[in-house]
């Protein structure tokens, strides 16, 4: 079939050409960034946080009424209280496995620092940046994390720390893209290093296959996955514990919690934030993310809902302008395919003119889109995904009119002449 | 006339129902698309204090070593120094001026039998209330000298009064917050800004609820209060005595008349820098003074998922209105017949570009109908999430207005080309075709 004859017949519908053109121009340049952006978020929300996060929860408490935690006097009576509550935890029938920690993956609560090889490098010069994470030598089991090098705290390497004790741990454990980044031989255990620009050396004694820093912002995506694990017990004002669970009994260990915590102590600050489980920390986590993926999809399927209408409006209008046409080609014997098919092939013409534009501009878009909003470059698979999206979203549009105008019987040629 | 044309558009439409609702609904779902994410958008770029904010100034200072340091080029920290917040503010060279930092506050109940909660809790001075314009419910803020002689007072909001006296006046009376007795000096009436300007860099409370109890700066930290973020630009070997310590935890905010005063107050925190650099406590002299709406713009307060959502929702829109042209082009050159009678029949080309004209405004209004409910129900949506200005998603009455003029407006653009073409086709050859 020659494209000259469908060039020309075209020239005569600009308007209606342009229009087509534009909306599956449009169409794609929105569809395949929404694509792409969906394609971040859920990457973000499905990186693994190297936990075993089944049967897991986490409580955060203050004291009232506590010692200060200034002078050694009340660091032991705040570690007291501390240890008291471990037990009381421990004890409980449903838990198998319990620790202090600072914070956790996915926690909107960081304590950062910076890792170097010298002592006393500068604080903020230092050779890498790390989200660090206290506890004791339940850490690593309750959080489920795996030892791959080097070996796991011991009860003698814990020691309690009053909160505002800048003084650096003896010994570490960090994750293994930690260890990489400042021994890139992979022969981080054994080695010191330095924190915080201090000049006591610290050991690091193992390392975990992957743990995630707590936070998800944008601002620590530079040390995503360079942790450490310092066997410390932090006295503060508050306290936060870990609970690992025994499989299936999460929620009756998070409905006895709060009664056994203030059977131990009630003088303490315990609101209906203070017990979370991980999959609720997980969720809060990442619902804006899932929230705008769910909401780019919705659009993207409304576009190109929307687009098929438009065209098929339009070309139902062109077959009904042409019946007499079509009459005239079938009584000159072309067959019913011969019809469907020029009217697919116009269609692919159109829609091809409009996606080569909406490559541009989809292009265009993804730019203003990295200039305004710390978005990446789109791969160019998305374009050329979106490119096929619309040629086969405008074919399908298409089918039924087109199908309409083969069944235009040659008798119409020869009527209302 | 228009009755005229109404009647033919109304007849028009009822011809092809399909079509019809067609576009109707491309148009609604782009409306209300746009007017959803607009409205969100709105709420949190909104000015916090509409009647003062062109008076409230941000200073900040770099203490930070010369380490990565590109003269003109480093924008100096967001928060300040113990002793740089305090040295400005007892140079009282502005009108008013206030530190602040936030802290969590542990209000503990006089019946045995409640449990203690947090409330959000400001550690501020004196001038905060007159500054900011805060309405007082009872009482009234605290001065200067309560300051320095660090008095245990505090001012309560008014949702912490309800619940802790039943809203009646609790001036004069005594709470108990982290383990000290304050007493009550002034109580807020509602008092939330939108976004929470002054807390910026502070701590993470953007929008919601305003905090509950405000205490003057040096009692709460005399009583071991800390501030909820504190950033330190050298090393650190004690942060219990943050006032010594090389960290940064305040926001300062400065009221300034007019814009004599704004270059006077530049130049004053300028010498100030240079000051220190002589004394060699700073290496870097940048200053900044921001005002206070470039402050929020700077601290990217606005959420960047809801500048994106209005981007989409108004490629969104055009979409829609490129297809309603396209419909309603169909539409039109499918009438070319009626059009050829009706200018046979003496209807002036106006005459035919205003009935067509008309026709996309019915389709507009009906669609900034429909976009309006979607509208609702879209912030519905937003209301049902987590955020935590969720709940202030309402569409107001100049949003609602904005619907119908947006609606109207991309109909009417959208017909602009169908009407033309059909007001200039000749009369002639559509008749002879009949």
């Amino acid at each position: 079939m020659s494209v000259h004859p469908m060039i020309a017949a075209l020239r005569k519908h600009k308007a209606g050409v342009i229009l087509i053109a534009m909306q599956i121009a449009l169409t794609l340049a929105i569809v395949c960034n929404a694509i792409f952006i969906i394609y971040t978020r859920v990457d973000n929300v499905r990186r693994p946080s190297g936990l075993d996060e089944a049967n897991l929860f986490l409580v955060t408490q203050q004291w009232v009424g506590a010692p200060s935690g200034d002078d050694p006097d009340s660091i032991a009576k705040l570690d007291a209280l501390e240890r008291e509550d471990l037990a009381a935890l421990r004890a409980m029938p449903d838990v198998e496995s319990v620790t202090p920690t600072n914070s956790v993956p996915l926690l909107n609560s960081s304590w950062t620092g910076s890792v170097a090889l010298k002592p006393g490098s500068d604080l903020r010069g230092g050779t890498a940046r790390t989200a660090f994470y206290f506890g004791d030598e339940n850490e690593l089991a309750t959080l489920g994390v795996r030892l791959v090098a080097g070996r796991n705290f011991t009860a003698a390497d814990v020691v309690n720390r009053a909160m505002r004790d800048q003084r650096q741990p003896s010994l570490v454990i960090v994750s293994k893209a930690l260890g990489d980044k400042l021994f890139p031989k992979g022969d981080a255990v054994g080695k010191a290093v330095y924190f915080n620009g201090d000049t006591m050396p610290t050991t690091i004694v193992g390392e975990v296959e992957r743990l995630q820093v707590p936070s998800t912002s944008s601002w620590s995506s530079g040390f995503f996955w360079d942790t450490t694990i310092a066997p410390i017990r932090l006295n503060a004002n508050f306290s936060r514990y870990l609970i690992r669970t025994k499989p299936g009994r999460l929620e009756a260990a998070m409905r006895a919690v709060t009664p056994t915590l203030y059977k131990t102590n009630p003088m303490r600050v315990l609101d209906d934030d203070s017990v979370k489980s991980f999959a609720d920390i997980r969720s809060d986590a990442y619902r804006a993310d899932i929230g705008m993926a769910v909401l780019m999809g919705i659009v993207c399927l409304i576009l190109l809902a929307v687009t098929a209408a438009g065209i098929v409006g339009l070309t139902s209008f062109w077959v009904g302008q042409r019946h007499r046409q079509i009459g005239v080609r079938r009584a000159l014997g072309a067959r019913k395919i011969d019809i469907l098919h020029y009217f697919q092939l116009e269609n692919l013409l159109i829609a091809g003119i409009g996606a080569l534009i909406g490559i541009a501009l989809a292009i265009g878009l993804n730019m203003v889109l990295i200039k305004n909003f710390e978005m990446s470059r789109m791969p160019i698979v998305y374009v050329l995904g979106g490119l096929v999206v619309v040629l086969l979203l405008g074919q399908a549009a298409v089918f039924v009119p087109a199908r309409r105008a083969s069944n235009v019987p040659p008798v119409v040629a020869t009527r209302s002449v | 006339m228009l009755g005229y044309y109404l009647d033919l558009a109304v007849r028009s439409l009822k011809r092809n129902k399909i079509l019809t609702a067609l576009m109707i609904m491309t148009l609604a779902l782009g409306i209300g698309a746009s007017i959803t994410t607009l409205t969100v958008l709105r709420l949190l770029s909104g000015d916090p204090l509409p009647q003062k904010s062109a008076r409230l100034f941000y200073p900040q200072v770099d203490p930070n070593t010369l380490d990565g340091y590109v003269a003109g080029q480093t924008k100096p920290d967001a928060t300040m120094a113990y002793p740089d917040a305090m040295n400005l503010l007892h140079a009282r060279r502005a009108k008013r001026q206030a530190v602040m930092a936030l802290t969590q506050a542990k209000i503990i109940p006089q019946h045995a039998n409640e449990h203690p909660y947090f409330s959000d809790g400001v550690m501020t001075t004196a001038d905060f209330f007159g500054m900011f314009d805060a309405p007082f419910q009872y009482g009234g803020g605290w001065t200067a000298d309560d300051d320095e002689n660090r008095a245990a007072l505090v001012v309560i909001a008014d949702f912490l009064n309800d619940k802790l006296f039943g809203g009646a006046n609790s001036v004069g009376k005594v709470i108990r917050i982290n383990d000290h007795d304050f007493r009550i000096v002034g109580v807020l009436k509602h008092w939330a800004p939108q976004p929470r300007f002054y807390t910026q860099d502070l701590g993470s409370r953007d929008y919601g609820d305003g905090d509950g109890v405000f205490m003057p700066l040096q009692t709460a930290r005399s009583m071991d209060m800390g501030p909820e973020d504190t950033e330190c630009y050298a090393s650190v070997t004690d942060v219990e005595h943050l006032e010594l310590a090389p960290c940064e935890w305040l926001g300062m905010w400065v009221e300034l008349g007019d814009s004599a005063a704004v270059t006077d107050y530049k130049s004053f925190l300028d010498g100030y820098v240079k000051q220190q650099i002589a004394l060699g406590r700073f290496k870097r002299s940048d200053t900044a003074l921001l005002g206070l709406m470039g402050w929020l713009s700077d601290q990217q307060v606005v959420p960047n998922d809801a500048r994106l959502q209005v981007y989409l929702a108004f490629g969104f829109l055009l979409i829609c209105v490129v297809n309603t042209v396209g419909l309603l082009l169909a539409k039109c050159l499918r009438r070319s017949r009626e059009i050829g009678v009706r200018r046979a029949l003496g209807a002036t080309r106006r005459a035919i570009f205003a009935q067509f004209m008309v026709e996309a405004g019915i389709v507009g209004l009906a669609g900034g109908l429909i976009g309006l409910l979607l509208a609702e129900l879209g912030l519905l949506g937003v209301r049902h999430q987590p955020a935590d200005y969720a709940s202030l998603a309402h569409l107001d009455i100049q949003m609602f207005l904005f619907t119908f003029v947006v609606a109207l407006v991309a109909s009417l653009i959208a017909g602009l080309l169908p009407a033309w073409r059909a007001c200039v086709m000749a009369p002639a050859p559509q008749l002879k075709a009949a």
